[in-house]
């Protein structure tokens, strides 16, 4: 039993919750989870089944995994395959598929790719392989950023010359308002814990203010998440949007100032291709000049702009829609059949958080209750 | 990869801890959060502790939760 987790499981609690949900929604809504993490869970636990037919979910961009360009992946091999470099990355991004290859391949062609849980360990890769030159491959959003930027501030302190980050971190709220302005009708968004948790969530006054969508940050746990689509649902019932913070033991309207500042000291906002919404002004984090002797893009000469030709998607892979909620995962045709998780076509079906990896592993099945 | 697990502080050094989750110990770098003690929850984000759990507020939260089951049962 682990605590702060299986409070939240409680199935009692959850069937109330459940049914007060299906007393109090009347009006049509929908209804987007932002974050990968909530995806997963929700399917996990086999909420949208539950759930009246008023409300409608869709998934979001929030799996940084699947938002990654191709041209990502393209640069990482390229800087795998130059002399005495080691490309360390998380597990998830290894088997993405590249414009010719995948990091997985590149590493069964025997260059030295390796998978780290942190950047902490590529940087005692670094320290401990001074005439290597390590390469993390930064993604993620602001719950993933600051880390790296602590990395890069531990480099320059301990004089490593040595390692270096390659760079497609992102920002959440930029892509959550291109969303709406693309057109796509959202009520309310569940919005992302643990990037709330740095960034706080003050940071969706904005999104309510301009675009009138509710925003209520949510916990990953079943309840956590019931109770988050009960405070949307009553919003919604009640016409007033507004910022609710559901996730209070965990994130605070200001979020962590101490995170926050290291990540600003390195990094600074630019703008950024994301899979299925293109590029979006201020979206991306790009490391300031100051420290660009730890930037893998400017110490490897590496390719960042993104031709507006480039092909993402192998045809008939409908990503694209599927991140931006027009389709759900079983409406692309190759869904099960051509692209599973085991065989891949798209970035949605690789990564664990991915919209249709979700869909595929737990649809129907991932009942608790 | 954007998981984050609540995880107990079992020993603190400098910048690092070994924390516990479930009992599997891990090695945390907690230099993003500040006032921790062995004892408290943190959220263990690849190798970061990103937040603190607050324990009071984890309260308030179940409390909440059962304010909707009352409310359920009317
Ligand atoms: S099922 Fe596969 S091919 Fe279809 S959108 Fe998802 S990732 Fe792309």
């Amino acid at each position: 039993m682990i605590k702060y987790i299986s409070e939240y499981r409680d199935k009692k609690l959850i069937e109330d919750t459940l049914s007060e949900i299906r007393r109090i929604s009347h009006k049509p809504v929908t209804l987007m989870e932002v974050c990968g993490g909530h995806t997963m869970s929700l399917h996990k636990n086999g909420i949208p089944a539950l759930l009246p037919g008023t409300i409608k979910l869709l998934s979001g961009p929030g799996c940084p995994v699947c938002v990654t360009s191709r041209r990502f992946i393209d640069n990482a091999v390229a800087a795998g395959r130059m002399k005495d470099t080691v490309v360390t990355t998380f597990g998830d991004l290894i088997r993405v598929p590249g414009s010719e290859t995948s990091l997985e391949k590149e590493k069964a062609d025997g260059r030295d790719i390796r998978i780290v849980y942190s950047s902490a360990d590529a940087l005692k890769i670094a320290s401990e392989n001074p005439n290597k030159k390590v390469i993390f491959l930064g993604i993620g959003f602001e719950t993933t950023a600051p880390s790296s930027a602590v990395a890069i501030l531990r480099a320059q302190r301990e004089t490593l010359n040595n390692f270096y980050i390659l760079s497609a971190h992102k920002v959440m709220p930029p892509a959550m308002a291109a969303l709406i302005d693309k057109g796509v009708k959202i009520d309310g968004y569940i919005c992302p814990g643990h990037v709330s948790t740095i960034a706080g969530s003050n940071m969706y006054l904005p999104l309510v203010e301009n675009y009138g969508v509710g925003c209520v940050v949510s916990g990953f746990e079943p309840l956590d998440l019931l109770q988050t689509i009960y405070m949307l649902v009553r919003q919604h019932e009640e016409g007033s949007v507004k910022v609710e913070n559901q996730y209070i033991r965990a994130v605070t309207p200001e979020g962590n100032l101490k995170a926050i500042e290291q990540m600003d000291k390195v990094f600074e906002p630019d703008n950024d291709w994301w899979r299925g919404l293109g590029v979006i002004p201020e979206s991306g984090l790009k490391i300031k000049d100051e420290y660009k002797a730890f930037d893998a893009y400017s110490q490897f000469q590496l390719d960042e702009e993104m031709d507006a030709s480039f092909i993402e998607e192998e045809e008939g892979c409908r990503c694209a829609d599927v991140l931006k909620g027009i389709i759900s995962p079983p409406e692309c045709s190759f869904f099960g059949t051509r692209c599973t998780p085991e065989d891949p076509a798209g970035a949605c079906m690789v990564s664990s958080e991915g919209a249709c990896a979700a869909w595929f592993r737990y649809s129907g099945k991932g009942l608790v209750l | 990869m954007c998981l984050s697990i609540p995880a107990e502080i079992i020993n603190i050094n400098k910048d690092k801890a070994t924390v516990s989750v479930g009992g599997t110990r891990y090695q945390a770098d907690i230099s993003m959060v500040d006032g921790v003690s062995p004892g408290d929850f943190i959220l263990l984000h690849s190798g970061y502790a990103i937040g603190k759990i607050d324990s009071t507020k984890a309260i308030k939260t179940l409390a909440l939760m059962e304010e909707i089951k009352r409310k359920a049962g009317d």
